[in-house]
């Protein structure tokens, strides 16, 4: 006889943590969400104060590049313009040479202390570049500033005359003291340590078992690196390019020290002209009457959706070209 | 074909004597199994034969590893030409997951920059030898990962085949296996073995006697580990002339 049977529906599982655990539980969903929370109120913040002059400008605010209010004596607004499409080109420009620039030196030392360097130089440089990371970046602007601009247009005229037939490296008058690659270098420089560390660490938790195998068949070294090495902490150096790019585009000081803040959109990196938005409100923020604060304020929020919307296409970009090594 | 020959091989890590005065030849074309208890140092002495053992920061050796006469270890020794001729699979199964079936066959080739004229032939070929060509022809682009254990092994001989090595290390090369894939493996090294040398550590005492021609066996009773017989395979299994080997291979202890 044919008996019809019918599937039971799936149960549920549940099961009834202890104390102990429920608080825990309560204790780490508070620290992993306050950071969300921490992040949506300045956001709403920023959004709030700035809205009054983001409505006002509308879509100008990020493309044009003219930036001035006029008050009359009582302190009421007579004119302003407030566009920060120079502010954004230099944000980007200048953390993007910084990332090219830190990426290369950073991958290879890491690669060093954990491939080439004897122990006790390992140790020691680990100190120092750890120092590194956590020195204030008003120095590195002063560095910048006294050793790296007078020397600077030494380096500019090499690029532009061995590169300058890319567009962004040319330049036909020299004003390379105060330009946006003179930012990025000093940036770079603040960013290697973030770099290293992170690349470091991914690059010492590479299978021991895959690294042996590539030695088996006869690999040198640099060909087990390449093989096994890079594929595997690819995805992990670029998150860590990502954390530098972030510090870079936010950096506020040392680019305000090296930089000439100019209103007006530069491409050419080593034309002394440009700035970035965190250095615009620095610039702008002590003398700001309340009117253009909200607008530093809006500013602000513009830089934050940037930072974002760059770490996003960067996540796209991992993913999309896949293959990861793990 | 190549012969190898271990000449006197003491082994150490740190202070710790792992392996003390080993001598043993391979002939061209034999399969040696080397079998033992846990801990005996036959991983230790297989690797002191291709010179992975010299990656374990602490370790140290002594002895000889003749290959067609001439010492592995001896100054001047370019240790990847070494690692060339001699090839090695490991315990676990370790494709590289970045790469696809074909790209880990051939791996050898790019880590070594070796040149070869045609690598669809040598792709097929290696395959073929070690097994796995029917079932990975049709999706040589697919990840090593997407395979099975025992096809995941299988494409690691055939990635070690892939530069030609004149000798073949295998460290337990079926110990993480099922029965049927380990049936598999033992066919394929009875097949390579009629083109090259080939030693296999083994804790299975039935595949020692399928696959081997030569059997020794280690034992350290606290001390370095050391070769207590080495004898063709069926005398070893039949008429041990030691006590301990038989006890061993009887599986008394061990
Ligand atoms: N990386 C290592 N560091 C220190 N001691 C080791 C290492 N590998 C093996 N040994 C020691 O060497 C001896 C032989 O080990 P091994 O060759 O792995 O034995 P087997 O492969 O026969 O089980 C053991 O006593 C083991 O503890
Ligand atoms: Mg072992």
């Amino acid at each position: 006889m044919l008996s019809m049977t019918t599937a039971p529906a799936p149960r549920e599982i549940t099961t009834q943590p202890r104390r102990s655990d429920r608080i825990f539980r309560r204790v780490v969903t508070a620290g992993g969400l306050s950071s969300l929370v921490i992040l949506s109120l300045i956001t709403i913040f920023l959004a709030y104060r700035g809205f009054e002059v983001l409505r006002q400008e509308g879509l100008r605010f990020i493309t044009s590049s003219q930036w001035s209010i006029t008050t009359d004596d009582a302190g009421n607004v007579v004119e302003s313009h407030f566009g920060l499409a120079a502010m954004l080109v230099g944000t980007i420009l200048c953390a993007f040479i910084a990332v090219v620039i830190a990426l290369p030196i950073s991958v290879a030392s890491a690669l060093f202390l954990n491939f080439y360097s004897p122990q006790w130089l390992k140790k020691f440089l680990v100190a120092v570049i750890d120092m590194m990371a956590a020195f204030p970046s008003i120095l590195f602007g002063i560095w910048g500033f006294l050793v790296l601009m007078p020397s600077a247009e030494y380096w500019a005229k090499i690029l532009n005359h061995h590169l300058g037939f890319i567009p962004v490296l040319k330049i036909a008058p020299y004003v390379v003291t105060r330009s946006p690659f003179v930012a990025g270098v000093v940036l770079a420089i603040m960013i290697i340590p973030i770099i290293t560390s992170v690349s470091r660490e991914v690059f010492s938790q590479t299978p021991l078992d895959r690294i042996q195998a590539a030695y088996a068949l006869g690999a040198t070294r640099w060909g087990m690196i390449k093989a096994v090495v890079l594929p595997y902490g690819r995805s992990g150096v670029i998150g860590g390019a990502m954390l530098g790019l972030g510090r870079a585009m936010g950096e506020t000081v040392a680019v305000f020290t090296v930089l000439n803040i100019v209103f007006q959109v530069n491409w050419h990196i080593l034309l002394g002209a440009g700035g970035n938005v965190a250095s615009l409100i620095i610039l702008k923020f002590g003398e700001a009457s309340p009117y253009e604060i909200k607008a530093l304020m809006a500013a602000g929020l513009v830089l934050f959706i940037l930072t974002l919307m760059v770490n996003a296409i960067a996540d796209l970009i991992v993913k999309k070209t896949g293959k990861s090594g793990r | 074909m190549s012969s190898l020959s271990a000449r006197g091989i003491h082994a150490w890590f740190g202070k710790h004597h792992a392996l003390e005065d080993i001598s043993l030849d391979f002939a061209p074309g034999t399969v040696t199994a080397l079998i033992g208890p846990s801990g005996c140092g036959k991983s230790t002495f297989i690797r002191t034969l291709n010179r992975m053992h010299e990656f374990i920061p602490s370790a140290a050796m002594a002895g000889e590893v003749l290959l067609d006469g001439k010492d592995v270890y001896a100054p001047g020794t370019d240790v990847t030409k070494i690692r060339l001729q001699i090839g090695m699979v490991f315990q676990k199964p370790n494709p590289f997951p970045s790469m696809t079936i074909g790209e880990n066959v051939l791996s050898g080739l790019k880590l070594a920059q070796l040149k070869v004229d045609n690598k669809d032939d040598l792709l097929e070929e290696c395959l073929e030898r070690a097994g796995l060509w029917k079932e990975v022809k049709d999706r040589l682009g697919a990840h090593g990962g997407s395979l099975s254990g025992g096809q995941q092994q299988r494409l690691c001989i055939a990635r070690a085949l892939a530069v030609k090595p004149q000798v073949l290390l295998m460290d337990e090369p079926c110990s993480a296996l099922d029965p049927g894939s380990t049936l598999r493996i033992e066919e394929t090294i009875r097949h390579l073995s009629e083109s090259m040398t080939i030693v296999i550590v083994t804790h299975n005492m039935q595949q020692a006697a399928r696959v081997s021609d030569h059997t020794a066996f280690f034992l350290s009773d606290g001390g370095p580990g050391h070769m207590v017989e080495f004898a063709p395979t069926n005398e070893i299994f039949s008429r041990p002339k030691d006590k301990r080997t038989e006890d061993y291979v009887t599986g008394r202890f061990g």
